[in-house]
């Protein structure tokens, strides 16, 4: 669990990036941090790990003062993925890039061999093994350092902006990974920009604006409620803002889901069809 | 990081600011010269104190002072090896003299600091690589050289994270002995590196799809011209140097504890 309690962050520059911010992250949450450039998402998350100690207030993770622990304490509890790959890939192989983390937290090294295959096979870089990290494609890249965190299977997972970059198929792939992390009771916290992706994966979003949290809630709720939106300037998925266009012809305007707008729009027009008859 | 910080430029309107880098750096030189022919504490402390105007006047005074406390590390350094030294060869005997030689000395190098940190945090690059041009370096070598200085921000910062990036994967820079220690900054250095080169070899195809070198005549936006501030402020480097050489070579320079005899007080 993480528990941030009213911290206010300010970077050495003066600029002060989070101005008091309250939050709870419960075990096995997914959660969806979205909001504009310089909301302060990627510094809220930063304290997750320790990476950033608050100037004011207090982060807990499962109860550890983010202050009291170092970062590499934290870090096997919570994983990190950075937004991009090229500021931490630097072995010669994708075998010993993966088992990187591995040595640092002390893992045996028949057990290092187990979670590096575990891990490649996971996100289908087996093929890989023995190749530069620096040869591969940008999202390969991407997914190299996503197993790179994953091998030692932390109980948080923290991806930055994951998705950019990323063509739909894999998109597609993170998606499913990221239920699967949910199936097995993990915390995943992802920041990101990308309505539509967060539309189709429905999790909890936590809204952000200027250093503060401007609303926390469904993603159903929130992404559907353009007044919200518009103080992150964000504006809402495509087939909500089709739903909320028609309103007044009776239509829902809570719907994120492209299905669910697929059915809703049939049942409309077989009643449609039934009032001709 | 600190000292840097103190020496990275920021744009603010200050008579300062507006002179031309050309005239700054001729200061910067002859302040450089002046400090290097004193031994003698006195002078120094002026040389320190005429120059703290120009910091308030060019409003950077925050800034400064944390160049400053870079350099205060150093200057330490500076300090306890010229005065264990000298200690050493001269004894006890002369340990007045020898506090203000190490003092002088220590003033020296803070001096130094001190106007190539009134140079820097007052030039932008740009206008220091159109002074380079105006002295007729090829346009090639100005342009990697403010490339170069614009670029060492973009890469402290990158440093920054990937260094963030390493320690959430577990990294602990301060474990270990010494070897270890600078093992473990293989991880960063190596995407630092790697990154610095991808980096230039896309500005190098930014560069050449914006038809770079295409003319061999170039204008700029901007041109250099001596204004009267300019007048002013060489003519008084000039007269500094002047009489520095004079007193130099004519007039005896007393000691602090001449001044302020030391016996007195004991």
């Amino acid at each position: 669990m993480i528990e941030v309690k009213n911290v206010h962050f300010t970077y050495p520059s003066g600029v002060e990036a989070l101005q008091g911010v309250s939050l709870k992250i419960r075990n096995g949450e997914f959660v969806a941090i979205m909001g504009q450039n310089g909301a302060g998402k990627t510094t809220l998350v930063k304290h997750f790990n320790g990476l950033l100690k608050p100037s004011k207030g207090n982060v807990l993770v499962d109860g550890m003062d983010t202050r009291d622990v170092s970062v590499a304490t934290l870090a096997r509890k919570v994983g990190f993925v950075f937004q991009n790959p090229d500021h931490q890939l630097f072995s010669e192989t994708v075998e010993e890039e993966i088992a990187f983390a591995l040595r640092n937290f002390g893992f045996k090294e028949n057990v290092i061999k187990r979670r590096v295959t575990w891990a490649l096979n996971l996100l289908g870089l087996t093929q890989y093994r023995k190749t530069s990290p620096f040869m591969l494609s940008g999202g390969e890249r991407k997914r190299v350092a996503l197993a790179s965190v994953l091998a030692w299977n932390p109980k948080i997972l923290i991806l930055d902006e994951p998705t950019i970059g990323q063509d739909y198929g894999q998109k597609e792939k993170l998606r499913q990974f990221i239920l699967q992390m949910k199936a097995q009771k993990k915390t995943v916290v992802i920041v990101t920009h990308d309505v539509e992706f967060v539309a189709e994966c429905n999790p909890r979003v936590v809204l952000m604006s200027n250093g503060k949290i401007v609303a926390d809630g469904e993603a159903r709720k929130i992404l559907t409620s353009p007044e919200i939106l518009e103080k992150a300037a964000i504006i809402p998925p495509e087939i909500s803002r089709v739903f909320l266009e028609l309103s007044e012809f009776g239509f829902p305007t809570n719907v994120i889901d492209v299905y669910e707008a697929g059915e809703i729009i049939l049942d409309f027009w077989e009643a449609k069809n039934r009032e001709h008859v | 990081m600190s000292m840097f910080e103190g020496l990275k430029f920021r744009k603010v309107s200050s008579p300062i600011h507006d002179l031309d880098p050309r005239v700054k750096f001729f200061y910067v030189i002859a302040m450089f010269a002046v400090a290097v022919m004193y031994m003698e504490l006195l002078p120094l402390i002026v040389l320190f104190l005429i120059q703290v105007p120009l910091v308030t006047m060019a409003k950077v005074t925050k800034q400064w002072i944390k160049s400053m406390r870079g350099a205060a590390f150093f200057a330490s350094i500076i300090f306890f090896t010229n005065f264990i030294f000298s200690y050493l060869y001269q004894g006890q005997q002369a340990l007045p003299s020898i506090l203000e030689y190490s003092m002088a000395m220590t003033l020296r190098f803070i001096v130094l600091v001190e106007s190539f940190s009134i140079f820097f945090l007052t030039t932008s690059p740009d206008h220091l690589g159109l002074a380079l041009e105006k002295s007729h370096v090829p346009y090639e070598f100005c342009f990697a050289f403010t490339t170069a200085v614009r670029f060492v921000p973009v890469l402290a910062e990158e440093a920054q994270t990937i260094m963030d990036a390493q320690k959430a994967r577990g990294l602990e820079l301060e474990k270990g002995n010494i070897l270890k220690r600078v093992r473990n900054y293989i991880p960063i250095l190596i995407p630092l590196i790697v990154n610095a080169i991808r980096r230039s070899l896309e500005l190098a195809e930014a560069m050449e799809s914006r038809a770079w070198g295409a003319t061999k005549n170039r204008t700029n936006l901007y041109e250099l011209k001596l204004r009267r501030g300019d007048y002013i402020l060489a003519l008084l480097t000039v007269v500094m140097l002047v009489l520095a050489v004079y007193a130099r070579w004519h007039i005896p320079i007393p000691r602090i504890m001449e001044i302020f005899p030391w016996k007195a007080s004991r």
